[in-house]
């Protein structure tokens, strides 16, 4: 074989055994973001308490799923907790890994994007009295989750293609399947070229969907941009994507 | 000192109603930041229906003064009443003080993701369970007032500071507050729109509002003001009628403070 087949990488494209990966992945990075996004507001939550244990220990869990690969987490689950009696099946091994890195991450955009809403929103509804739950519902909420919106994009971007990672705990999705073609038929470019494809397609969905809600939730974004800066000096939410 | 001790002895979170009960009361009023003394032993009484103005320099500690009175910051010690309840950290007495008091800031601070008919009808809707009809309708009356009722489906960011500080005013009036704080409202404000902003309060003075006003504007406090409050370093240092107070400044610090701001 000295070339390459556009052919085989188009029927590549169209196995069904490859598709099924696509799904998995698809699936893995849904999964996690909803995971992570429950975990990761929790941890934001804690992170933003005035209780110094607390806020501490998310400090440490940030701290610690940041600074270490995704790799070597999954790899623990998989192989190093068994060692300890603690065994689960491969695809939770990979959602718990996921998860719980991806967490870390959201964790750290939802802080910041709280932290960007001005005191003086809060103060603004004491002053009318408003309840914390109408405050942080329909005054802090509506304008963190505006801030967070790229960052979280970014963030999910990432996350999907970090899923390749679970390929190594031997988790068949697209990376995986990939491989495991790869082997069959020695056919290594147009097996990723297949694989590749795949990966843009769903990166410039997920791009398109992110546009869609920047666009949506952005109504009057340059007119708060203007009020912002009228108004008193504002922290900027720190922007942040996976390394 | 008398009346004081008398409320502490019986517990009460409502003070006994010997004469008219003033709009606000503070007494030996302590804020600190760490270690530095905000308020120093404020003592500050306020009747109803009177207009104060509050000025002094920079990091006197107006804001905190004005800030204390709704708990938006919360003082130390010493003691405040707003309407007769103590201010004493207790939830129900915190939120009877905000229902009782309006606020507007230097920065306006407009929730800028709602338009401003809703920034208007927020509060009536959520806290005081007003349908969306009626709190509607309370909205267009004051924003009528304060002669913006045109702008009501705007955002804030589209509106001139002037126009916004205008709507903060009307947001805080929807919520029918007895005494209205306002925190430098015109100091973030082009020239041109610090006069629309003052008629607007001249006009809620006239009403009869109890006002308490950090502000620089000498022309309003000489025509609006019961009485001046002077603070210098967390005190207050001198309290007088406008005239008495422009004409014969009795501490040196207020004459030096009157000249600053007057050339
Ligand atoms: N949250 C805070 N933390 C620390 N110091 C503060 C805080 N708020 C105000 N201060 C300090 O308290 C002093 C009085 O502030 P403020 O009441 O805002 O003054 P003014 O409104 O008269 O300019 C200032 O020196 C200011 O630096
Ligand atoms: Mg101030």
């Amino acid at each position: 074989m000295s070339h390459f087949s556009p052919t085989a990488a188009v029927s590549y494209f169209f196995n069904y055994f490859l598709m099924k990966g696509v799904l998995v992945t698809i699936g893995l990075t849904v999964a996690a973001v909803v995971g992570g996004l429950i975990l990761g507001m929790g941890i934001a939550l804690l992170r933003m308490s005035s209780n110094p244990v607390l806020a501490g220990a998310a400090r440490f869990y940030i701290w610690f799923f940041r600074g270490t690969p995704l790799l070597i987490q999954l790899v623990v689950i998989y192989s190093g907790l068994p060692q300890l009696g603690i065994k689960f099946s491969v695809i939770t091994c990979a959602l718990v890994g996921l998860i719980l890195n991806e967490a870390a991450y959201l964790a750290e955009i939802v802080r910041s994007g709280f932290m960007a809403v001005s005191a003086g929103q809060r103060e603004a509804a004491w002053a009318l009295s408003l309840s914390p739950w109408v405050t942080f519902r329909r005054v802090t909420l509506p304008q963190a989750f505006r801030l967070m919106i790229p960052p979280l994009g970014n963030s999910i971007n990432s996350l999907l293609k970090a899923t390749s990672l679970a390929s190594v705990i031997s988790v068949e999705e697209l990376m995986r399947r990939s491989d495991m073609l790869m082997q069959e038929h020695f056919q290594i470019l147009e097996v990723y070229a297949a694989a590749t494809a795949y990966y843009l397609i769903l990166t410039s969905v997920w791009d398109a969907v992110q546009r869609r809600l920047e666009k949506h939730f952005g109504r009057s974004s340059a007119a708060k941009a203007r009020q912002v800066a009228a108004s008193a000096p504002v922290a900027q939410a720190s922007v942040e994507a996976r390394a | 000192m008398s009346e004081r001790s008398m409320a502490r002895a019986e517990g009460a979170t409502v003070q006994p109603q010997l004469r008219e009960v003033p709009a606000v009361r503070m007494e030996a009023v302590y804020k600190h930041y760490g270690d530095f003394t905000a308020l120093n032993e404020v003592d500050l009484k306020v009747a109803k229906g009177e207009k104060i103005v509050v000025c002094g320099p920079s990091g006197s500690g107006k804001s905190t003064l004005i800030r204390c009175i709704n708990h938006i910051e919360k003082h130390d010690e010493g003691l405040i009443y707003v309407n007769g309840v103590e201010l004493d950290h207790q939830r129900k007495n915190i939120d009877a003080v905000r229902r009782d008091t309006g606020m507007v800031f230097q920065s306006f601070n407009l929730f800028p993701h709602m338009t401003v008919l809703e920034n208007c009808t927020l509060a009536p809707m959520t806290a005081n369970g007003m349908s969306e009809a009626e709190a509607k309708d309370l909205a267009m009356h004051f924003l009528t007032k304060v002669r913006i009722p045109d702008q009501a489906a705007k955002f804030p960011g589209q509106l001139s500071g002037g126009q916004q500080q205008r709507v903060a005013i009307a947001r805080a009036l929807c919520m029918r507050p007895k005494i209205m704080l306002f925190d430098e409202p015109t100091s973030a404000l082009d020239p041109e729109m610090v006069k629309e902003v003052l008629e607007t309060m001249k006009k809620l003075a006239e009403e009869g509002m109890t006002m308490l006003c950090v502000t620089h504007e000498m022309g309003f406090a000489r025509e609006v003001a019961d009485r001046i409050v002077f603070m210098n370093e967390g005190k207050v240092v001198e309290q007088a009628a406008p005239e008495e107070f422009f004409k014969h400044p009795k501490s040196e610090r207020a004459r030096t403070f009157l000249d600053q701001i007057i050339h």
